[in-house]
């Protein structure tokens, strides 16, 4: 009896006494194993009388109970301990720099390219493209531009000895869409175009976007109230905008599109040349000589077409001063721009 | 087109303030780019006379001059090399201020008074060169206001005029313009016929009707060419960005500026045999004013004599036919050249003068005339002669149609949506100079001789556009029956392509489509290539046949500026020749240099030829289609043994591998470069998915490890497992090569995985080991693999 009791104190002394996982292990095998000391008590109840071995058994077990539930009770208690060391042990400094964002980034006129696809998706304009070297027939001839017109001068035309050009505008697309398909059309055309100057403000390659709306009664309103629209939407601002009377051999009535100056708001700076204005596209209503030459019958359908520069676009829409980093591929430049 | 604002008001007496007067043009398509002062502001200018000269007892330079203004006497320190006695010149009083800051004041000048300044033109802004004072006509009244004299304060509009208003490079074609914009009626420049003198007359013959249908000759003999062009027209000259060069030459272009009609005067005397505008004759040569020497085709309009080619017709005269100080007698042409046998000639040559770009434009053809009067009696006025009668030569039914174009009320509600009273359309068409009816259902109107821009419908549209202002029309955005866009779901968009290569670290670049034909025969086939007949630049003169010339440049550039890892995509058109036509299609290239993770994140491993067939793989898998076919190949620019042609179905689609180390040490890469260029199409031509039932049975995953000759690859080994045609082999993966200790020399050692998996049940032992077995019996016997033990 007293070896009971003396088993179960010193038992729980060990338990209390345990500072780690391994040491209370120890003291389970000790009391609880096969051979330990709880155990053999119970052996020595075969020397007991039928009458008492019941008895005893029950104490035997009231304090396997104990120590077996203050065995649990610690090792809970130590495994707490050793998360919580381990936890401290892995604190890290949180304000030491992120492993490295693995992630490029696209040209920005591809951000200006899909940022109007989307724009102008949003109004059923799909995309059409068509090829950089171009005849002369899409080029120049089929958009009311003969040979030797004084606007050739206006485009810096590259040649091959063929006849060939590398098309100066997106508007042959017009023409390859029209001969291609029947009204109602809804394209916009953007695409790289090649002029033969190369100074601070001119790249012999660049890119323009063309829009081409052609159905029943379209009317100048509607391309002013669609080129309004979507420089107040592409600069997410409400821009003055004024249309001034041009000329393109292909559309006619003819305007060039100015834009209140995006840095200054129309005060006057460097950017404007202190006009306040900015001229941001051309357009007009497609010239019936053009619809001729594609097919179009001119007593149902009227339509109008716009071209604008892309790079000009990304330069005021970003605050880019220099045409030319649009082409020189530095990455200082061009990780600007997020993916 | 440069224009003196008080020339234009001259013509057009109009108020408005020149700001105003810009921008009304500007508005109305006339694009006014600059404005610029006509000369330094000044105030307190007077025609002084120098009466008298002495030294300057402390300068060589400096010279002592009275001055007389008409009421006084000054005495004035001058330094100008060409001060004489007698000589006229503007004298700035005491008082008066140059500029906006420059005040005369009574000076000492090394000790000697001096009371206000004689001026130089460039002094005053009228010249930007310095020539000395400003030598007056003789005959100017001393004492006169040097403002009033020359026209001051005036300033100079700069027009950019588009090609199709050639009508409004004159003085009075832009007041007709802005009489319309200002409500102003416009003067009628004064051209009365002057009465001959003489009888002389000349011959011309038009062989070439449809180039010059009408030429208009006269005969002025007995001139004095030598008599100083009048104050007034040199500075009007001055103003509108001309020289003045002599008194003929000076008046011709004064009334080219003045009316809009070039005008040329020939030597008489120098005239062999009749006048004959006529196409030149192939080697025909003339020496031009310029003194340049041109050898003509047979294409160009010319203006001949019976023995020589006197000049290109409308685009500039020769040099032997050309006034000199000995000429007595002019022979003067006012002619109408036809806009299309003008056009393009002076470019070709060239030679864009003032004359070439209002004849290409097209010059009134009714102005000929008008214009000769108006010249003849102002060098009749300047230089004396006696004028011969006027000889007009033409062929009537050669000259330009009149249109009579009409417009209806409906088209201009159509168009500009908007409701004019008819009162307000025929007076904007009216002013501008059509001859206008109405008719039943709107306006039958009459094309004025100058403006060779209209001649359908539409373009009075715009007419009535321009002057109503276009941002006074109405605006609305289209009506459209809605649609729904077709989307092939088979297509990846490039977007889609693009962001997928970003999300891979890489970046997006944009390179000129033309490259430099060394770099691009060093990098590639340069066969088939197309040239530029007219490139920018040596460097910039080829078509990229690839996107890999532009590509290992974008990574030199960036590696020249310290960048030790460079990650670059490009898509865009390559060009190459096929036979008569050109395939441009769209391609897409790749360029990964240096380390393949971020730095010092990756055990510093370089890009190798595996990292970039994983990018290009991942591509391809993105739209679902069939993978590409990768084969060990030859590519100039790649290095031998690390380089892969990819292929679909059989066709050739482009290249994948690593820059050949001499190129890399050619183009001073020190670390590994590995490229990859090929058609875009293939991998944007998708598929849409098909549905294949899934097993519910459980995966078993067996490695075998087989040892083959080096030769072998695993293309070879994934074919031989194939040719099993088993679907219950679900997918073979290689997890290690070794080569070494324990496998023989010339042999490697292959370790794979076979994923096996029943569609119906679940694959018991014997099974498994039925399959393993038929594995590794195929690779015995189609590549000799051994079971490694």
């Amino acid at each position: 009896m007293d070896d009971l009791q003396s088993i179960k104190r010193e038992a729980l002394l060990l338990i209390e006494s345990s500072d780690s996982l391994s040491q209370l292990d120890e003291v389970r095998v000790k009391f609880l194993g096969k051979k330990g000391s709880i155990s053999g008590q119970t052996k020595l109840m075969g020397q007991l009388s039928a009458s008492e071995r019941p008895k005893v058994g029950a104490r035997i077990n009231v304090v396997r109970d104990l120590v077996s539930e203050s065995l649990d009770l610690k090792k809970i208690a130590l495994e707490l301990s050793a998360e919580s060391l381990s936890i401290a042990r892995n604190a890290i400094d949180v304000t030491r720099p992120g492993s490295p964002a693995c992630v490029g980034g696209l040209h920005p006129v591809t951000h200006t390219l899909e940022r109007l696809n989307k724009l102008f998706g949003s109004l059923g304009y799909s995309v059409a493209t068509g090829p950089e070297i171009e005849d002369d027939w899409h080029n120049f001839e089929a958009l009311n531009i003969p040979s030797h017109h004084p606007a050739r001068a206006m485009h810096d035309t590259f040649y091959f000895d063929d006849g060939r050009v590398l098309r100066t505008h997106t508007s042959p697309v017009q023409i390859r869409t029209m001969v291609g398909e029947n009204p109602p059309i809804r394209i916009v055309a953007p695409g790289r175009v090649y002029r033969c100057d190369s100074d601070l403000t001119h790249t012999p390659m660049f890119h323009q976007i063309e829009g081409l709306v052609v159905d029943r009664d379209i009317s100048f309103a509607d391309l002013k109230g669609t080129v309004i629209t979507f420089l107040n939407r592409f600069f997410e601002a409400e821009m003055d905008v004024r249309f001034r009377p041009s000329y393109f051999p292909f559309t006619e009535p003819s305007a060039e599109v100015d834009m209140q100056c995006v840095m200054c708001r129309g005060s006057g700076c460097r950017v404007c040349s202190h006009t306040g204005w900015l001229e941001v596209m051309g357009c007009g209503m497609v010239h019936p000589k053009v619809f001729e030459n594609t097919g179009v019958d001119t007593s149902t359908y009227t339509g109008f077409a716009f071209g604008m520069g892309i790079e000009r676009l990304a330069m005021l829409r970003y605050g880019i001063g220099d045409l030319r980093l649009f082409y020189e591929s530095d990455l200082q430049f061009l990780k600007q721009f997020h993916g | 087109m440069k224009a003196s604002i008080a020339w234009l008001k001259s013509l057009c007496p109009t108020d408005l303030s020149v700001e105003d007067i810009a921008s009304r043009l500007t508005m109305a398509g006339l694009e006014v780019e600059g404005l610029e002062l006509a000369s330094k502001a000044c105030s307190n200018i007077v025609v002084g006379e120098i009466l008298q000269v002495r030294p300057h007892p402390e300068s060589n330079k400096l010279k002592i001059c009275k001055v007389t203004d008409g009421s006084f006497i000054h005495q004035v320190v001058c330094g100008a090399h060409n001060v004489k006695e007698g000589l006229k010149a503007p004298f700035a009083q005491v008082g008066a201020v140059i500029g906006d800051t420059f005040e005369i004041s009574q000076v000492k000048i090394r000790d000697v008074e001096s009371s206000g300044m004689l001026c130089g033109a460039d002094e005053l802004g009228l010249s930007d060169e310095r020539h000395g004072l400003m030598e007056l006509p003789i005959d100017t009244p001393v004492g006169t206001n040097f403002e009033i004299l020359v026209d001051l304060p005036d300033q100079i509009i700069e027009l950019d005029l588009t090609p199709n208003r050639g009508d409004c490079l004159s003085i009075r074609g832009l007041a007709r313009e802005l009489g319309v914009l200002s409500d102003t009626i416009v003067e009628i420049v004064s051209c009365t016929p002057v009465s001959a003198k003489c009888e002389t007359t000349y011959p011309v013959i038009l062989s070439e009707p449809k180039g010059c249908p009408r030429y208009v000759g006269r005969v002025i003999e007995k001139i004095d060419v030598t008599q100083q062009t009048p104050l007034w027209i040199v500075e009007r000259l001055r103003r509108s960005g001309i020289r003045s060069i002599d008194s003929i030459v000076d008046i011709t272009n004064y009334v080219m500026l003045e009316l809009g009609q070039p005008l040329h005067a020939f030597d008489f005397d120098q005239l062999a045999g009749a006048i004959d505008v006529r196409m030149s004759r192939t080697d025909e040569t003339i020496v031009l004013l310029d003194g340049k020497t041109l050898c003509l085709t047979d294409d160009v309009l010319v203006v001949a004599d019976q023995e020589k080619v006197l000049g290109l017709a409308g685009i500039m005269g020769g040099e032997d036919s050309r006034i000199s100080s000995k000429t007595e007698t002019i022979f003067l042409e006012s002619a109408f050249f036809d806009p299309f046998i003008i056009a393009g000639k002076a470019r070709r040559f060239g030679l864009h003068t003032d004359a070439s770009a209002r004849f290409e434009r097209g010059v009134d053809f009714q102005l000929a005339e008008v214009a000769s009067e108006r010249a003849t009696s102002l060098i009749v006025e300047i230089c004396g002669g006696k004028p011969g009668p006027i000889i007009i030569t033409e062929n009537t039914s050669e000259l330009p149609k009149t249109f009579v174009v009409e417009l209806t009320r409906e088209r201009i509600q159509q168009q500009l949506k908007i409701v004019l009273p008819d009162e307000r359309i025929c007076s904007i068409l009216k002013t501008l100079g059509f001859k206008v009816e109405i008719v039943a259902d709107g306006f039958r109107c009459v094309v004025p001789s100058w403006r060779f821009d209209v001649s359908i419908e539409q373009d009075l549209i715009e007419e009535v556009a321009r002057i109503f202002g276009y941002n006074n029309l109405p605006t609305t955005m289209p009506a459209q029956t809605l649609n729904m866009i077709k989307a092939a779901e088979s297509e990846t968009p490039l977007i889609r392509l693009k962001h997928y290569l970003v999300d891979q670290d890489i970046q997006e670049v944009i390179t000129y489509s033309f490259v430099d034909p060394k770099i691009q025969s060093l990098l590639g086939d340069s066969s088939e290539v197309i040239r530029l007949a007219n490139p920018i630049a040596s460097n910039l003169a080829e078509m990229r046949r690839s996107l890999i010339p532009g590509l290992v440049e974008a990574v030199r550039y960036n590696v020249n500026r310290q960048s030790t890892r460079v990650r670059l995509f490009e898509t865009g058109q390559c060009f190459v020749k096929q036979g008569d036509s050109i395939d441009q299609s769209e391609r897409i290239g790749i360029a990964l240099y240096g380390l393949s993770g971020p730095a010092h994140f990756n055990d510093d491993k370089s890009v190798d030829f595996f990292d970039i067939k994983g990018i290009v793989e991942g591509l391809s898998q993105l739209n679902g289609g069939p993978a590409f076919d990768w084969k060990a190949a030859d590519h100039p620019a790649l290095a031998p043994g690390q380089t892969a042609s990819l292929s679909l179905n059989g066709e050739m689609q482009g290249h994948v591998g690593r820059l050949h180390p001499r190129l890399a040490r050619e183009f001073d890469l020190p670390k590994s470069l590995l490229l990859a260029d090929f058609a875009l199409n293939p991998i944007l031509d998708g598929r849409v998915t098909a549905f294949k039932a899934i097993s519910r049975y459980p995966k078993v995953i067996r490695d075998l490890s087989v040892v083959v000759d080096e030769e072998i690859s695993w293309q070879q080994i994934l074919n031989a497992i194939d040719s099993l045609s088993d679907e219950r082999i679900q997918a073979i993966e290689l997890f290690d090569v070794y080569r070494g200790a324990g496998v023989r020399q010339g042999q490697q050692s292959m370790a794979l995985s076979l994923t096996l998996q029943d569609p119906n049940r679940t694959l018991d032992e014997s099974a498994i080991q039925e399959l393993v077995d038929q594995t590794v019996w195929v690779l015995k016997d189609q590549i000799g693999a051994e079971l490694r033990g």
